[in-house]
């Protein structure tokens, strides 16, 4: 059976990911991210989902999920439990992103975000000649049946890590499967990020 | 001692019904309330063959009214237990016991006592879940087995799951507690109270000495009643029933009316034909003491060091046995690193939903053994 091609995001978190680490799977919707690791890396993962059909489909490849609310469910964490936690296209999604990524960042030694950057070049495009919210191949929703609850750029988020002092380790654009290297906030599709807490 | 019959063949599964006697001085079974217990007889039944490296071995566990006859034909869990099910018989050897403190084979209230040559009635000692559990043990080591792979139960059967995680944890590779509490509840501990007070309200109870003469017949129908509603949902209730009345209704006179009535009076009678009183009473009781969080301050200390892998099941609509219930144990098992998977099945059923949602708990069942016999998952910390 010919292998589908590795993603490119996830092969940009593969890339971050030590060998034999801890991780926890924030979000892990049908697993492949956390399945990628564990063959790639050996990694030791957890996962949290809350959509019923997906732990059905990660408990067929063999993976460990709860099914849980991201909101409230890392409270059992004692500081420091993981080597990573990762927020793949989740964080946009909770309804209290900040506590989210605070307890990410307490729980886990180092936390891997992606977000979906709702300024790129196309979004904004739609917005100013077309005057309307954008639909684009990396952000698909109509308006009225989003899973996304927050829209932030590229930008945002770093802006925001200064202001709340998180440090970002390292970083990496995406979009069509290629790597963006000059003004990701215009060009990226998806920015992803290696954040820890700012050693004071 | 044993005796081996097979019992009646089914297309399903084969089951095996044995008996195994065991605790005759020196080898009493020292119950928690310190009393002893001699001897003990385990009625159980098997279905599959056990593999030559003994590694294949599955402990299913009864819920209050279950009995060792869990799989085969009118077994009480056959939607899961036969070749190509979630406990597939085809690589599994799947064992079931009644509890101690049963009717159904295993020693009980309405077994002889050797000191008077009478049934013991009320002279019964006071049995626990991890009592239970104990003579379950002493069955394992009978048939050879070193380490379970899995033990699996819904209800009463879960909380003896988690007895087993506390008690042998080095000797179950896996563990599934299904729609089941840390500890009991005082709303549980009240619809059990309830049960039991019907019954010993029967004028036949006679404090427990009803046996060679009639059986408070009335009282544990009642109890059965009660324990049938608290197993359904108001929305299974509405569709099962609505408010349609009986087709052989009588003129009023406070007989069976509506089809609910009917069927709660259907279940009841039918429950008096195969369960003792006296039973009903020790395991209800035997489920009201459980608490396995017991002496630990810490939610964290109860599972520590725990290396079997843990799949915990709830049912959205169980509200004897409700989804929070669930997510302590997980909580729980979070706390000690335990590898744990935890699903809450959508299901309208109930409480019952353990034993009729059985499409989508097979699935979890099924790949969950799968990753458990397979070895390492690499499952978390």
């Amino acid at each position: 059976m010919k292998q589908a091609p590795l993603k490119a995001d996830h092969k940009i978190i593969l890339n971050w990911i030590s060998k034999g680490a801890s991780v926890l799977d924030l979000g892990c919707g049908d697993g492949e991210l956390i399945a990628l690791l564990i063959k790639e890396k050996q990694v030791h993962a957890q996962g949290i989902e809350l959509n019923e059909n997906s732990i059905q489909r990660c408990v067929a490849q063999g993976l460990s999920v709860f099914q849980q609310d991201i909101d409230t469910g890392l409270s059992e964490y004692a500081d420091n439990s993981f080597d990573y936690v990762i927020l793949n296209q989740t964080l946009q999604q909770v309804k209290k992103p900040d506590f989210a990524l605070n307890e990410a960042l307490r729980v886990g030694k180092k936390v891997i975000v992606s977000l979906p950057n709702f300024v790129q070049a196309s979004a904004r495009f739609q917005i100013f000649f077309k005057g309307r919210v954008p639909v684009t191949k990396a952000l698909p929703y109509e308006w009225y049946d989003t899973p996304n609850l927050h829209f932030l750029g590229i930008a945002d988020f770093m802006d925001y890590c200064q202001k709340r002092n998180i440090q970002i380790q390292n970083s990496a654009f995406i979009r069509k499967n290629g790597v963006v290297k000059l003004f990701p906030n215009l060009f990226a599709e998806v920015g992803l990020f290696v954040c820890t807490k700012q050693v004071s | 001692m044993e005796a081996t019959h097979l019992a009646t063949i089914n297309q399903a599964v084969q089951a095996i019904e044995k008996h195994f006697t065991f605790g005759s001085p020196p080898e009493e079974l020292p119950l928690e309330s310190g009393e002893k217990l001699v001897p003990i007889t385990l009625a159980y039944e098997t279905y599959g063959e056990l593999n030559a490296q003994k590694s294949n071995a599955i402990l299913v566990l009864h819920a209050l009214s279950g009995d060792a006859h869990a799989g085969g034909a009118n077994g009480w869990w056959d939607s899961l237990i036969g070749p190509g099910k979630g406990l597939d018989t085809n690589k599994y050897f799947v064992i079931c016991s009644n509890v101690i403190g049963g009717c159904q084979g295993s020693t009980g209230p309405s077994s002889t006592n050797p000191k008077t040559d009478k049934p013991y009635a009320t002279d019964f000692p006071l049995v626990t879940i991890g009592d239970m559990v104990n003579a379950q043990v002493h069955l394992i080591d009978h048939l050879g087995i070193e380490k379970l792979l899995s033990v699996i139960g819904g209800s009463m059967g879960g909380m003896q799951v988690l007895q087993w995680m506390v008690s042998y944890p080095g000797r179950i590779r896996s563990a599934i507690p299904i729609a089941t509490t840390l500890k009991h509840t005082p709303q549980q501990i009240a619809f059990n109270e309830v049960g039991r007070q019907a019954i010993m309200a029967d004028p036949n109870w006679k404090k427990g000495h009803y046996y060679g003469s009639k059986v408070p017949a009335k009282g544990l129908a009642v109890a059965r009643m009660i324990g049938h509603i608290t197993y359904m949902s108001d929305a299974s209730m509405a569709e099962k029933f609505g408010r349609r009345l009986k087709e052989d209704k009588e003129p009023f006179k406070f007989s069976a009316e509506f089809e609910v009535e009917g069927y709660l009076r259907y279940r009841g009678d039918n429950f008096v034909k195969r369960f003792d009183a006296n039973s009903y009473l020790y395991i209800t009781k035997a489920i009201d003491y459980f608490n396995i969080v017991n002496g630990n301050k810490n939610l964290g200390d109860i599972f520590s060091g725990l290396k079997a892998k843990v799949l915990v099941i709830s049912f959205k609509s169980d509200w004897l046995y409700p989804s929070y219930q669930s997510q302590e144990i997980v909580k729980a098992c979070k706390l000690a690193g335990v590898d744990t998977t935890y699903c809450e099945i959508s299901s309208t059923y109930g409480h019952d939903a353990f034993l009729l949602e059985t499409e989508q708990e097979t699935q979890l069942i099924k790949h969950f053994l799968n990753t458990a016999s397979n070895g390492h998952n690499g499952g978390a910390q």
